[in-house]
């Protein structure tokens, strides 16, 4: 379980607050996702939980235990992290970038190994591209391998970077369902960061819609904040008012038709369940 | 021409190749000189260079030190410690000169290598965990490598040439050469010490820029050879 009570950041004593008291529980084994534009400060929140980034005022706080007592170090080896752009190390392979986490837990080097290849099976990484360096995977390869990483720490949380937005939209929807087959396995607890509203509805049990100063515009399921949006803000930044997000019903010959603002035909109603 | 073809003749004659002023000795004490020279500078200018690279520190200090040592005249340097050391100490005095003038160029290296290190990447070893000793043996030193490598291939050539001074006040080395034939006249033999120097000079370049590619860790060479030029 993660908590924010009432946390606000300075980067100077000039500069307006990043973050002006946040405050916000992740359930244990549920996926949190904050989401707003560049500059909401949602980046230097998930920060803080690692300890990369420490409060001005407020406690952050790993299971009950405040993080701010805690060792940045230990702390950070039993806090999954998973970033843009993969942050692998250029000069290890995959299986030893993955491998540096049960390193540095202590583990030896067999046991590393073997611990990176399995986690690198489970991200769905071809074994045959365990040895290969970061510059010899495409983009969504190296995803793949940095959230291996980020599950390599023994701690039960993840923090995930917009960890989807430097890859093409296809391979970003396979890597976000791959995350979410993931999660049903292992229930981890995640903190998810992104600017992309369909990521944060796709893969949030809970949604955090941020504005600047890490502002808590709205929080809830995706269809609360998509059923009411609670300001003008919400609405339009979730695109409420989008032609392709007010769907109806079309009959036609028996059969219903779900198509968007724009007449586009979207699929087929059922009364089937999934 | 001639004076070529002398120089050539100079350096075949095998009796230029025996005996204490020899081209072997002088060569071999050339070579002393410089390498003990790098390798006190690399000491001294490493650690501090990374030190500045890793905590971001002092940068400011380095580059001031580096314009500073490019004016030091080391002829003048060399003359002044000599003074003060006594002339029993002409090797330390020639020694500290040439550790100076190695100094900035591996400095600059040092930290230049660590300053050229994607932030991500460094924001990650830091972010999975890593103490700050751990972020620089393992991430910070060997992916600055080949720039501290750079430096000290640009100190090598400087210390190779700046040996020679030490001629001046009684050291052999392949300077003799120069000073001794210009005493004498003997054009053909400053010509043929000349030529020594850089053939040394070219071979320490080679060597080094040779370590300085090896230096590139293979995940790193891939990723520059994937990007098309």
């Amino acid at each position: 379980m993660i908590e924010f009570e009432g946390v606000t950041k300075r980067y100077s004593s000039a500069s307006g607050a990043a973050v002006d008291d946040f405050s916000l529980v992740v359930p244990r084994g549920t996926t949190t996702v904050l989401v707003g534009s560049s500059g909401c400060g949602k980046t230097t929140l998930l920060r803080m939980v690692n300890r990369m980034v420490d409060p001005t005022r407020g406690r952050v706080l790993l299971d009950g235990e405040d993080v701010a007592g805690r060792d940045p170090v230990a702390l950070r080896r039993s806090v999954g992290y998973v970033m843009q752009n993969s942050g692998l190390l250029p000069h290890r392979t995959a299986a030893q970038n993955v491998a540096v986490v049960p390193r540095l837990a202590g583990r030896d080097r067999a046991a590393a190994r073997s611990r990176s290849l399995e986690l690198l099976e489970l991200v769905g990484l071809d074994p045959e591209l365990a040895d290969r360096y970061p510059a010899q995977l495409s983009g969504g390869q190296q995803q793949r391998v940095g959230v291996a990483r980020g599950l390599a720490a023994e701690g039960d949380v993840l923090l995930m970077d917009e960890p989807f937005g430097a890859v093409d939209p296809v391979v970003r929807g396979e890597l976000q369902h791959e995350l979410l087959r993931i999660q049903r396995e292992l229930s981890r607890t995640i903190l998810f960061i992104t600017h992309d509203v369909e990521e944060a509805f796709l893969l949030g049990e809970e949604v955090v819609i941020l504005s600047r100063g890490g502002h808590v515009e709205q929080r809830g399921t995706p269809a609360d904040v998509l059923a009411a949006p609670a300001n003008e803000f919400v609405a339009a930044f979730v695109g409420a008012h989008r032609r392709d997000r007010r769907l109806r019903v079309d009959e036609r010959d028996g059969v219903r038709l779900v198509v968007d603002g724009r007449d586009r035909p979207l699929g087929v109603l059922t009364d089937e369940a999934p | 021409m001639n004076l070529f073809a002398d120089a050539l003749a100079w350096l075949t004659d095998p009796a230029n190749w025996t005996g204490p002023f020899g081209i072997p000795t002088l060569t071999l004490a050339h070579l002393t000189y410089t390498l003990l020279a790098l390798v006190l500078a690399c000491a001294v200018a490493a650690p501090a260079g990374w030190a500045i690279g890793h905590t971001g520190h002092g940068r400011s200090f380095a580059v001031a030190l580096a314009g500073a040592a490019r004016a030091l005249p080391s002829l003048g340097l060399l003359a002044f410690l000599v003074l003060v050391l006594g002339v029993g100490l002409k090797e330390v005095a020639t020694v500290v000169v040439l550790v100076l003038l190695a100094i900035p160029p591996i400095l600059a290296g040092a930290y230049a290598g660590i300053d050229a290190i994607p932030r991500g990447t460094l924001d990650s070893a830091r972010g999975v965990g890593m103490t700050g000793w751990q972020r620089l043996w393992r991430v910070e030193v060997p992916l600055g490598l080949p720039l501290l490598l750079g430096g000290v291939r640009g100190a090598s050539l400087q210390v190779v040439s700046t040996v020679m001074i030490a001629a001046f006040i009684g050291l052999p080395n392949l300077g003799t050469y120069l000073i001794a034939g210009q005493r004498l006249g003997d054009y053909a033999r400053m010509l043929a010490g000349a030529i020594l120097v850089a053939a040394l000079a070219l071979v320490l370049d080679g060597v080094l820029a040779v370590a300085q590619r090896l230096a590139v860790p293979r995940g790193v060479r891939m990723a520059t050879a994937a990007v098309p030029a």
